[in-house]
């Protein structure tokens, strides 16, 4: 307790079980009275501890905790701690362990945890003693929270929680093999810098990593002062204002037209903390040749590993983002930004406006998002679930405060949109939190609501219903011959069960209502859920097909 | 593609346990196999040197060893050639004591290998030869050809650097100072 107290915990997110007992006991004096320093929120489901946790931190930029027991305990937070790996989000799972002298006997709810959380965990270790209570928890916190931020497992023996010692703070800042922040290479730079003064028709892709740096201003001075148009990928959406000028969208399979299509005519691209996924790249043999690529990243082994580049500058982009800036040339490109217009246009007469200010038929999610991102708050946080939803609310939403949107994009983690909501309401409780999330992933962790209803916690869940997986679904009519399989999904009534949970609810069926209904749900203090009847057979776009090339986007299908 | 070469990777890594099963799962994940380990004390105190080789061309190479590097605990990752190394590794040849008194051309073939005998008994011959990779194969094809083997076995690689001294104790020594 006063390991994670020194580590500046505030929430723990997390499920009792037998061989985490011990830490609960003490636990739960440090929750009430004149010890109280941490809320424990109560889930209903290990996996959701993980989600939450890691809706909390990238709200917060604080590093999210998790305490749960051995065995399914810990297995149930896996899918968690993959996600926070592959979007970097800062976490600490703390889970019990069998004692020492009973691991390897297949003991009651005994797991090699270490052993299978490895290879999706920045860092995961056994505390066997007492006496190492200190020194590891304080380094589980440095490393997820430090370089690239990500996951940390820690298994915890039950002996080593019972064991009595004298304690002795102890605060890692340093661990001699492991490099966060590596330092600025001058040459790297100064070739940077000479590569953009130069170009004519330069690009910026914004990643998440702008918001780990917490780089969002230097990022814009950097833009400002050559002129750079800048895409977003769909984690760095909220590192760049939507109304900003050089904001020229969302990068990727079913972001904006006009800069998937510009990648492919750039003659500079400079990547900023972003790790060219292939939802962003399309086909890698293809993808901007003609451009010389310049790589901002903070991890070593992002560099080259999906898209060569011809100048890597490895750093914290919080310093390579000012030390570029201060060797630009003051430029304007108004010709190549004007450039991107008439394909915006394209997109807006023939995408957009379709989606979001639909005459007739029943409702589409991009209108409903529209609608909510409207009448939101500036600083409103958006959730998404994965599938149609989180496609249509990332790309309909605006984004006006940094650290903005939680969201699974490298795992695609259906079911983590409720649960991360809660933990974004704890993150930021003075701020508006909206859920989009489908039928499929709304019931992928619907017992969270239990966790809702119990915390009160401010979740606006806009459930878009379609009966549908939608995402698969359009996949299946547009490369399975129409063969739907599966995908067809019988729904319970959500009245009921927002009844059974004492949730407020509101179904939306016609157009017509929505505004007031959406009115309603933000003006209604504490937990909602807005049932949106939803067109069946809606499908994203524009849309690159995998491992085509980003200049093949479709508008149309 | 690129062509595929034997690369040797050299692994520093702090001496705590798990760190042998994260470093194999990099070569796992992209289903490289390792064609020889060794894994011992480097000469810096706590510290373990791991000498790896596998078949790769050097985009993978690169993209494996910078993965390694990236574990918290694995201080330095670097991939080389064999031109880049001084490199040994031994074998050990099991043969027929017999065939070996009947055949003077098997003790003039190991002595061409340059290799020893290391026992001798009524029963069978221990060989023992140090050297690179081929000198090692040849040996024993050499000396299957008379029929003579019962057990073969070759070690690991083990490698140091033909270029410039390894600079892991100047990177933890440079750590510390900054740290």
């Amino acid at each position: 307790m006063r390991a994670l107290q020194a580590e500046g915990v505030k929430t723990i997110f997390g499920y009792p079980g037998g061989s985490i007992m011990p830490v609960y006991d003490a636990l739960f004096d440090y929750t009430r009275g004149e010890k109280k320093c941490f809320d424990h929120i109560l889930v209903r489901h290990e996996q959701g501890a993980t989600h939450a946790a890691e809706g909390y931190a990238r709200v917060s930029g604080e590093v999210g905790v998790a305490l749960v027991t051995s065995g399914p305990g810990v297995t149930n937070t896996l899918t968690g701690v993959a996600d926070a790996m592959l979007d970097s989000t800062p976490i600490v799972v703390i889970a019990g362990q069998v004692a020492i002298n009973a691991l390897g006997t297949d003991a009651f709810q005994e797991v090699d945890l270490v052993g299978v959380a490895q290879p999706i965990s920045k860092w995961s270790y056994q505390i066997r003693h007492a006496e190492d209570v200190a020194w590891a928890v304080s380094r589980a916190f440095y490393i997820a929270r430090t370089g690239r931020p990500g996951p940390v497992v820690l298994d915890f023996p039950k002996n080593a929680q019972i064991e009595e010692i004298d304690w002795e703070p102890m605060k890692i800042n340093f661990v001699r093999s492991y490099v966060p922040y590596p330092k600025l290479d001058a040459e790297a730079i100064r070739q940077a810098a000479e590569l953009i003064n130069n170009a004519k028709k330069p690009l910026a892709l914004v990643g998440q990593g702008v918001e780990l740096g917490n780089a969002q201003k230097e990022l814009q001075t950097f833009l400002e002062k050559a002129d750079i148009p800048a895409g977003r990928t769909m984690l760095g959406l909220s590192a760049l204002p939507s109304n900003h000028p050089l904001n020229v969208g969302m990068l990727g399979m079913h972001g904006n037209y006009a800069v998937n299509l510009k990648e492919q005519e750039c003659d500079v691209l400079i990547a900023i903390g972003m790790r060219f996924s292939d939802r962003v790249t399309g086909n890698t043999k293809t993808y901007a040749k003609q451009a010389k690529i310049i790589h901002l990243d903070i991890d070593r082994s992002e560099i080259d590993k999906n898209v060569k580049s011809d100048v890597a500058v490895v750093a914290d982009c919080k310093e390579s983002l000012p030390a570029i800036t201060a060797l630009l040339n003051k430029n304007n490109h108004q010709e190549w930004r004007d450039s991107f217009k008439p394909l915006d246009e394209q997109e807006r007469v023939k995408v957009i406006e379709p989606a979001i200010h639909p005459k007739e038929g029943p409702l589409r999610m991009g209108e409903v998002v529209n609608v909510v991102a409207e009448k939101s708050a500036d600083d409103a946080v958006l959730v998404t679930d994965v599938g149609q939803n989180q496609l249509f609310a990332t790309r309909y939403f605006k984004y006006h405060h940094q650290r903005s949107i939680c969201t699974s994009g490298g795992l695609g983690t259906m079911g983590y949109g409720m649960p991360a909501a809660i933990g974004a309401t704890f993150a930021a409780p003075e701020r508006t939190v909206c859920c989009f999330m489908g039928d499929g992933g709304f019931q992928m962790c619907i017992e969270e609501l239990g966790t809702i209803m119990e915390q009160k916690a401010p979740v606006k869940m806009i459930l878009m219903n379609n009966h549908y997986l939608g995402n698969v679904r359009q996949w299946q009519d547009m490369f399975w011959m129409r063969r739907k399989s599966f995908t067809k999904m019988m729904n319970p009534n959500y009245e009921h069960i927002a009844q059974g949970y004492g949730i407020s609810y509101t179904a939306v069926t016609d157009r017509k209502d929505l505004a007031s209904a959406v009115e309603k749900m933000l003006a209604t203090d504490g937990p909602y859920i807005l049932e949106c009847a939803i067109l069946e057979e809606d499908n994203v776009l524009p849309m690159t097909p995998p491992g085509m090339n980003v200049n093949e986007m479709m508008l149309e299908i | 593609m690129e062509e595929k070469k034997l690369y040797t990777l050299l692994v520093y890594s702090e001496n705590v346990a798990g760190i042998l099963n994260q470093v194999t799962a990099v070569f796992t994940r992209r289903q490289v196999n390792i064609e020889s380990l060794n894994v011992s004390a480097s000469s810096i105190p706590g510290v373990h040197k791991y000498t790896i080789t596998a078949w790769s061309d050097e985009d993978q190479i690169i993209k494996i060893a910078r993965q390694i590097e990236k574990k918290i605990d694995v201080v330095k990752a670097n991939y080389f050639t064999d031109d880049q190394l001084f490199i040994r590794e031994s074998g050990l040849y099991k043969l027929s004591t017999d065939m070996v008194l009947n055949n003077p051309e098997i003790s003039r073939t190991i002595r061409r290998f340059d290799a020893h005998m290391i026992e001798v008994n009524p029963t069978y011959v221990i060989v023992m030869k140090h050297g690179i990779t081929e000198d090692i194969i040849s040996l024993y094809r050499a000396l299957d050809t008379f029929g003579c083997v019962l057990q073969y076995t070759r070690s690991g690689r083990i490698a140091v650097t033909r270029g410039m001294q390894e600079q892991v104790s100047e990177f933890l020594e440079e750590r510390e100072q900054n740290g």
